[in-house]
């Protein structure tokens, strides 16, 4: 079931469709103990419309890593790039979903939403049918007029994913984004983000470091070791869309998750 | 923080109570008025020359509101210099906690000097003693921003404009009107000082009065007019704070559920 890494397919070196690629990607911390190697030589590349998730274990440094993707932090050594080209500032380019909501909780929920394409001077007229869209998307419609403090975190979390979306950025990057919420509402809110993923197709890499949840939502899972951050795998996950609740009963769901778990160095039976 | 019916009438009620003991120990205990006087003694010096006492609380009052509006303007002003300037911050900073430490009543006199014993000495002195807070609370509310929005603002590329106006500001807002509660309470006593040192208008002014011709009942009314002025610009500052933080209801009741 473990599929091998792309790069042995031939597919690492200057595939058109590659979104992202991330090619001997290091990152060292200057800290107080003296330098700390948060990142380890990465390769690997993601195509465009897949949906990638990374799991390791919490200090490995996979929000450093989307970080290092969207341009908001400089790469020791190495490079990313993004449709082509080197990342070297922030991209506007991105949605990004962080495991807290941060709202701004003065603002609307649509009001919210409409932050990128202020932010970006987009046009207003349009940047709010597409808020309207994804709001009605999200089942927030509704609550469209609240602020945020009357939204239970969930809602919170489905409003933080629409306004990373209004600016149909190419790329949707998120960082432990249901890392924050209760377990029913996870599951509630992984059905959701397939639901929004199916139906918009962004490039999508989410942080995560529940297995399982790894392995349901994606394509192919990125395997990181902890300390420094290295690949230690990826996985292909070869299970049918549209990922249902049964999907978890299928024996090959539990293999993946099986596989993973050893590699990461959980002890499964 | 919700205030319900019983609460206010408890308050009442105890109020009531108080002011029922003093007018019965005052008549009984015999002590002279020139000491404390009854409450009902003090009633009518204050429905006997409400004039008198309504054109010095309308000084007061004009004293500490353009003191405390000033305190606002100035307070919130260099709180964005300070979060935006290094060179500014290692400036300004250290002097504002000087001027805070010198005990603004020692400053009184010598600001007489320099701005005379009208109202402007007096508004100066609301303005000193009221802007302090409203300072460290509105750096507060500009830098504590979780870093996440500033990550976001950086991916949409916001610039330092839209970045303050958008989200420090706003950001800021909760830090900024509390502070301005507490300057609106500070700035009651900046004016009175003001009045107390020199000058010959205000309430300050007429318990001086009061108190160099004994006329304790007189200093009395002044005091409770202050109270009152106190109360009036709080209310005041509270009002504007739930016009400009409308979200605010919401988000305490947020909080006090979880």
């Amino acid at each position: 079931m473990a599929a091998p890494d792309r790069r042995s397919e031939g597919a690492h070196d200057a595939n058109a469709n590659d979104a992202i690629e991330v090619r001997n990607l290091s990152k060292v911390y200057a800290s107080q103990d003296g330098p700390v190697q948060a990142l380890a030589d990465l390769s690997f590349a993601i195509a465009d419309a897949e949906l990638v998730t990374i799991v390791g274990h919490s200090g490995c440094g996979k929000s450093t890593l989307l970080k290092i993707i969207a341009g908001l932090l400089p790469p020791s050594s190495g490079t990313v790039k993004v449709r082509g080209r080197t990342v070297a500032a922030p991209l506007s380019d991105v949605g990004m979903v962080f495991q807290r909501p941060v709202l701004l909780k003065w603002r609307t929920i649509l009001d919210n939403v409409m932050l990128p394409i202020e932010m970006l001077h987009l046009p207003r007229a349009d940047g709010a049918q597409r808020a309207i869209e994804l709001l009605k998307l999200a089942g927030l419609i509704d609550f469209r007029h609240h602020y945020p403090a009357q939204l239970s975190g969930g809602m919170q979390q489905r409003a933080a994913i629409c306004r990373a979306l209004v600016h149909d950025p190419s790329l949707l990057l998120m960082d432990e984004p249901f890392g924050a919420l209760d377990l029913m509402t996870r599951e509630e809110m992984n059905f959701e983000l397939l639901r929004i993923w199916s139906e918009r197709r962004k490039t999508t890499v989410l942080v995560t470091h529940s297995i399982s949840e790894a392995v349901f939502l994606a394509d192919r899972v990125i395997v990181m070791t902890p300390r420094p951050g290295m690949v230690a795998d990826v996985m292909e996950v070869k299970l049918p869309r549209p990922r249902l609740p049964e999907t978890k009963l299928d024996p090959r769901f539990a293999e993946c998750v099986r596989t993973i778990g050893r590699r990461i160095g959980l002890l499964y039976i | 923080m919700g205030l319900r019916r019983t609460d206010i009438s408890t308050t009442t009620l105890s109020l009531l109570g108080t002011l029922a003991l003093w007018e019965l120990l005052v008549r009984l205990s015999g002590i002279p008025a020139f000491i404390l006087p009854a409450p009902s003694a003090i009633f009518a010096e204050a429905a006997t020359r409400y004039p008198l006492y309504l054109y010095n609380s309308w000084i007061t009052f004009y004293e500490m509101v353009v003191g405390f509006l000033l305190a606002a303007v100035v307070g919130v002003l260099i709180a964005v210099v300070i979060v935006y300037s290094r060179i500014a911050r290692n400036m300004i900073y250290p002097q504002i906690v000087v001027l805070q430490i010198v005990p603004k009543v020692a400053i009184a006199p010598l600001l007489l000097i320099w701005a005379g014993y009208g109202i402007t000495s007096k508004v100066l002195l609301a303005l000193l003693v009221s802007f302090f807070p409203i300072v460290v609370n509105m750096v507060t509310g500009l830098v504590e921003i979780e870093e996440e929005l500033l990550d976001l603002c950086r991916i949409l590329q916001s610039g330092r404009w839209q970045e303050f106006s958008k989200v420090r500001l706003p950001n800021a807002l909760p830090y900024l009107f509390s502070s301005l509660k507490v300057a609106s309470t500070l700035s009651v006593i900046g004016a009175v000082i003001g009045e107390f040192v020199g000058g010959a208008e205000g309430l300050g002014h007429l318990i001086i009065i009061a108190n160099t011709e004994l006329r304790t009942s007189m200093a009395f009314v002044s005091l409770f007019a202050l109270s009152i002025l106190g109360f009036v610009l709080y209310g005041l500052v509270m009002l504007a704070e739930r016009m400009f933080m409308p979200w605010e209801k919401w988000q305490s009741a947020a909080q006090a559920a979880a």
